[in-house]
Parts: C-alpha cells; structure tokens; sequence
C-alpha cells in the first residue's frame, strides 16, 4: 500500500536548492581562484566567490535556525543500526533489485549511511569551509591591525584547508547527484525535492505514534 | 511562517548584492576629480625677472648670474648648500654599517662606475661649477652654484661637456637669467634623463621621451592629459626636493609617494585596496617600462679596448643604441619590459669603495634593496635589474675604480689610452686604494626601483598575470603562498583523486545497475 507523503516542507526545499546552486557557483568561482582554469576572469571570480559565500553563511544561519526550531535535526542523530544492511546493500542488494533496507518515513528521512555522511557534511566540512573561507577573506586585516597576537603569518595553511575541503565538496557533489537515482525509482528522490511529495510505502502505523516514542524506541535499540 | 522565513532570506540576499555593488565607487571617483581640479590650477610667477636692472646689465660668467641672485634671494645659498643635489652626499644609517655618508664619492655603480678621478666628465651633472675634484671641491663657496641649470626656462643653459659643470661660456647669460623660474621638465631630465652617458640608459623609466610624453607612455605627464611637472610630486621645500633613488640613498623617508595623492586606498574594490599593504602602487600600474626608447640592461666592462687599426670604435644596433664602444665594452639593450619584482621596505644597503668581496661565485649586488614577505614595511615593487661585468682585483678583493676620463692621453684613462692595467693603477691611487697589479672582472647587479611611467586604469597589470599557474609576474617571490599561482601537491594529487575515484565510482556501479536490471528484465 503506497501513499503519498509529504516529505520535504518549502524551507528544506528551497534551502537544499540554493544551496546546491550556491555551492555550484562557489565551486566553478572557486577553483578558478585557486588556477585550475579560467572562465569568468580572475577578478569577477574572486568578486563574485565572496559575495555568494555571504550568502551561503546567511542561507547557514537560517538552516540552522530552522532544524533547531523544527526539531529537525534530530534527522542527523547517527545511529550504528542497519549501517551495515544499508553497506550491503548499496554494493549487492540494489543490483539484484532488493528492497531498501531502511523503511523512509517522515520522521526518518534518512538512512543510517545518508545520516553518517550528511551529519560529517554539517559539522566537519561545511564549517572548515566556512571557517578557513572567513580567514582567506579576513586575515589581513590583523595583520595590518597593530594586535600582533592576531597576526596570522601565511594565508597558505587556511588556504589549503580550504582547498582541501573543496575537493572533498565536489567528490561529495558528484556521489550525491548519482545516488539521487537510486530511490524506489530513477526519478523519485529528485521528485521528491522538488515537489516535496513522495510515495511511501504505508506508514500508518508509526504516523500514529508520536514522535517521542519513535525516538524512545530508535534511541533503546541502539 | 515558512513565507516569511522564505521572504526574509530573499530580500536579505537581494540587499547584500544591492550593496556590494552600488556603495563605494562614486565617492572614489569624486577624489579623483579634486585632485585633477587641484592640479589644473594655473601659477603665474609673483614677479617678471627681466624687469630687475641687476639682470639686464651685460653678465659675461654663470658665476654673476649666481652673485645676482643672491644678492635679492639671500638666504637661498645655504639652503642649495645643505641639499644632496650640491654636496652629492646624504647622511644615512645603513643596518650592519652604522651612518655613512653616501654619495657619489664613495659608492660605486655599474654603469660608469665612479665619479672619483672621472669629475671633469661626471660634474657635468653637478648642481655646481667647475669641479674638478669631488674631495678638493669647495662646497662653502655660494658663487659655484649653477642656479640657472635648475631655474633656467628658455631652455638654451647647457653645461659643456668635460667641464666640470661649467657652461659654454657664449651663452646668453643675460638672457637666460631674466627668464628663470621654477624647475621645467628640461631641467631636471637633462640629467635624470641622460644619466650613465646616453638616453634612458641607467633608470628605465626616466628619458626623453617624458619631455612631451603621450597618455600611453606617462598618464600623469602626458601632454594631452594633466601635463603634469617633475616637481607636481617631487615636492620642494627650501630646495630640499622629495624623492631619491636608493643607488645612492639608504633610509626609507623622504620618498615621494602616489599616496600622498591618492590616498592608500584608492580603488573601488576592498580586495585590491587589501592588496596595497603588501603591493606598491607601481607594481600593477606600470606594466611596462622603456615604453618608447631602451634601457641598458647589461654593460660588460671586460670587453672595452679593443682597437682597429689602433683606433676606437662603435658598433650600433638598428635603433642606433651601442652594442660596443672601445671605451666602455659591450651593451644589451631592452624595450618595453617587463619589470621584475622585489620585497621593498624602503631601506637598502651599499657596495662602497674598498668594501671586500668574499663570495664572487654570484652576481654582487651592489645596492641590496632590503625586503621580505615576513616584513611588516615591505611591499612588493617593480624594478629594473642592471647587470655588469665590471673591474675587479682578486689579489685585495675589492672593485676597481679606475680612472676613465682625462684630457689628454698619456695620464692613465682608460677612455684615451685604452689600458686596463694602467687605468686601474691611477685610479686606485686617486681614491687611495691599494691595486695589486692584476685586474679580472665579476658580475655584478644593481636594482633600480621603477617609479616613473605609470599607464592608465585600463592598462594596469591584470589579477591573472601574477595570480597564475604559469608565467606569473611574481613567479620570482616565492617567500608566500599566493592564491593561483601556488598549490600543495599533496593535497593536488589527493583532492584529484577523490574526485576521479568518486567519478570512476559512481560510472561503474551506474554501469553494472543498468546491466542487471536489463538481465533481471530479459529473465522476466
């Protein structure tokens, strides 16, 4: 029995895609920046890199507002279960047209493995990135400042963090576009953070208990 | 609530592009204009020189016209006495040296060298008349001022050459004295411009192409553009002019800088007023120096005295700039160059006469202009590089200063008897140096910050030409990380390898899902 769920609210959607397509622009701007290859011309690129990374923070501090004041970061709380189902299945089960280990439910976006990468996605790269991008931007100004405990000797260690987590965006860009397809069908997931609707399997059951108890019950089986 | 949550996000993304775009750029193009209203003023000299019957009376020798204008601008002589231009001397604290009177009878350059021994020939750029000795020279006496050389605006005054800066002595002195005023571009190129022997031969950036420069050669002189006059920015006060040149000077003060006009943070755009503390305005708005006559970049000394058919002789490129003269050597020459760039704090250090050699496996850098990233004062400037071949003793160590220019042959110059040995001997002798027979040659450097010729806004050196994998400009410093041009392999190689593993990863499963769900499909 499928039914049709509303999954993803306007905010999440509208925070996903602007920040896809902030990260996108950042990413072309950025590795111009660094010399990989020239395409909008080295000024506009370092102009324009700065001004979508203060969008990308501002876009971050509403994200952030928004998961604590909808509880929704609890979608991120990691947990060791089905880990390895979900391992297994992305490497054997999906070719033999398996069933999805982890049952998608409102309450459960996520699966274990999607909960692991995007909580490492939060709270390691997004910050370094954001981080080390504030210093490149900033790190003059101690410097020319008279505090010399501020002084910072070298952009070079800030920008190879930067750089680094950079490639690290678009290794994790590249997965994620390919694992859109890989939902009930080729198309559901990405339709799914469109429209915010998506056909699930019946969740009747669980939709009648409240939320509490299901992260009682998921919390007691770790 | 999502709504306005949704709204809020939009109009504050909207605001913040508003902002960055619209803000600053119409107050900086503001100064500009003030400054151009500034310098357009026209000054009309306070009195007519050829209306005092004390310059209308018959002056027969420049040493009269100096006694006249004393004898009204009194208390003008002391003030040209204490400056570098008359006793071609600054006091300077050189670091590991301590205070050195510096000036041209103790440094050494490589062009001509020296002035010591050579005055007849080389005060022809002195603000005086008649040296013949710079250490027997009388720097107290007011009548051997050249004033007119500096003050003269009918642009007839010449100093004759090998006169020890006496003029032609048929000049209208008369004349030339009723119509002084202050410093034109003539006087002061006749010897910025011609330094070293010869057109744009020693700066680079200074020649005679500036007497009526176009927009694309000099935007600030050009004749079509603010016309503007040496002393616009080498300000003058009490004869002290701003300004100088570190082959003779030591200490970072009396500079004259852009700033003072266009304040430290002149452009539109935070990111490149960010990088004038560590980047001299010079070293992107002058791309280019030697615009329109070449420089000499290298002067090899070992090569000079050869004869033919026991006369001197000179060989010309097509310009017509001297590839070899019997008297000097050889020369390489350059056109429209491309600077090189160094760590400037303002301070250099000096060769001087008699200062020992240790190390002649490298190029000796004669005036080591001090600098690094590391240095809070320093920024990176354009200069120019002059590279020699000059004489040398490797029995005592030291270069030779030798003695170039005499009347008349049979005195030891080099230039009339074309004798190295012999030239070296009396020239040593004359600065009081020891000289143990033998000469040899070294490679030596001289540094010369380019300053001069600076192009318009849309010409100025792009982000790309230093910020770049290949062919910075700046692909010399390399005491910094800088943005394009540098890299960590490591995390090159690691970062492009994720990138291709994660590519390769996702193809290859991609590729075996759509072949079992063709074989699952087939067996249904």
């Amino acid at each position: 029995m499928k039914q049709k769920v509303y999954l993803y609210r306007a905010f999440e959607r509208f925070w996903h895609w602007s920040q896809a397509l902030i990260i996108f622009f950042l990413a072309l701007s950025g590795f111009e920046i660094h010399g990989s290859f020239s395409f909008l011309g080295y000024q506009s690129a370092v102009k324009y890199h700065n001004m979508a990374a203060y969008a990308l923070v501002i876009l971050i501090i509403f994200a952030i507002f928004w998961h604590l004041a909808t509880g929704e970061w609890k979608q991120y709380v990691p947990t060791a279960k089905n880990i390895k189902a979900q391992i297994n299945y992305y490497l054997l089960g999906i070719f033999k047209n398996a069933p999805h280990p982890t049952r998608k439910t409102v309450l459960s976006k996520l699966n274990p493995l999607q909960r692991l990468v995007y909580l490492g996605f939060k709270i390691l790269i997004i910050p370094t990135m954001v981080l080390s991008g504030l210093l490149y931007m900033f790190y003059r100004y101690p410097q020319n400042g008279s505090i010399e405990g501020l002084n910072i000797e070298s952009i070079k260690t800030i920008a190879l963090f930067h750089t680094a987590g950079a490639f690290i965006l678009v290794a994790f860009v590249i997965v994620h576009l390919y694992l859109i397809t890989t939902g009930t069908t080729i198309t559901s997931n990405l339709k799914a953070m469109v429209t915010g609707y998506e056909e699930l399997e019946d969740t009747t059951k669980s939709q009648l208990e409240s939320k509490n108890e299901v992260i009682s019950a998921e919390v007691n089986n770790e | 609530m999502k709504k306005i949550v949704i709204s809020l996000v939009l109009i504050g993304l909207i605001i913040i592009s508003i902002i960055s775009f619209v803000s600053p750029k119409e107050t900086k193009q503001s100064k500009l204009n003030e400054l151009k209203a500034e310098l357009s003023k026209k000054t009309t000299p306070s009195v007519d020189h050829s209306k005092f019957p004390i310059l209308q009376k018959k002056i027969g020798s420049p040493q009269e016209v100096t006694e006249a204008c004393i004898s009204c601008h009194n208390g003008r002589a002391q003030e040209v006495m204490q400056s570098n231009h008359w006793n071609w001397e600054r006091e300077e604290f050189i670091k590991g040296r301590g205070v050195v009177y510096l000036g041209k009878k103790n440094a050494i350059n490589n062009f001509c060298i020296g002035v010591e021994g050579n005055e007849l020939s080389c005060a022809k750029c002195h603000i005086g008349l008649g040296m013949t000795s710079s250490s027997t020279y009388s720097y107290t006496d007011s009548k051997n001022i050249d004033c007119l050389v500096c003050h003269d605006n009918t642009e007839t005054y010449a100093k004759a050459p090998e006169k020890g800066g006496a003029p032609d002595q048929t000049l209208d002195f008369s004349f030339i004295a009723q119509h002084v005023g202050k410093p034109k571009r003539s006087n002061c190129g006749v010897c910025h411009f011609l330094g070293g022997g010869g057109n744009n031969v020693k700066h680079g950036d200074l020649e005679t192409a500036l007497f009526e420069p176009s927009k694309e050669t000099d935007i600030h002189m050009a004749s079509s553009g603010m016309n503007l006059g040496c002393t616009e920015c080498h300000k003058t006060e009490k004869h002290l002019i701003s300004g100088k040149m570190y082959s003779l000077s030591s200490m970072n003060r009396n500079r004259a800088t852009c700033e003072e006009c266009h304040t430290d943070n002149p452009h539109s755009e935070t990111v490149l007023n960010q990088h004038t503390y560590k980047v001299a305005c010079q070293t992107c708005h002058i791309p280019v120096y030697a615009k329109v006559n070449a420089t000499k970049l290298d002067w090899d000394w070992s090569t000079a005295g050869k004869l033919k058919d026991g006369q001197p002789y000179e060989e010309d490129d097509k310009d017509g700039n001297h590839t070899y003269l019997s008297i000097k050597g050889n020369f390489k020459w350059g056109k429209n160059l491309k600077p090189d760039y160094i760590w400037f704090n303002g301070t250099a250090s000096h060769y001087l006469l008699g200062d020992k050699v240790n190390d002649t496996t490298k190029a000796l850098v004669i005036n080591p202009l001090n600098g690094s990233y590391n240095d809070r004062n320093s920024k990176i400037i354009p200069v120019k590089i002059h590279r020699a071949k000059q004489p040398f003793d490797p029995v005592n160590r030291i270069l030779i200063q030798p003695k170039l220019y005499a009347e008349k042959p049979g005195e030891g110059a080099l230039w009339k008897d074309f004798n190295w040995q012999r030239a070296s001997e009396v020239g040593m002798k004359e600065v009081n140096l020891p000289f143990s027979g033998k000469v040899s040659f070294i490679r030596t450097e001289m540094y010369w910050p380019i300053n001069h010729m600076v192009s318009s806004k849309e010409k100025t050196v792009q982000c790309n030409e230093c910020h770049s994998r290949d062919n910075s400009r700046l692909a010399g410093l390399k005491d910094f990380y800088m943005p394009a041009r540098d890299f960590s392999p490591v995390i090159e190689t690691a970062g492009t390898g994720i990138i291709f593993f994660a590519f390769a990863g996702v193809l290859i499963h991609g590729v075996i899902r759509i072949i079992s769900t063709r074989k699952r499909k087939m067996k249904v």
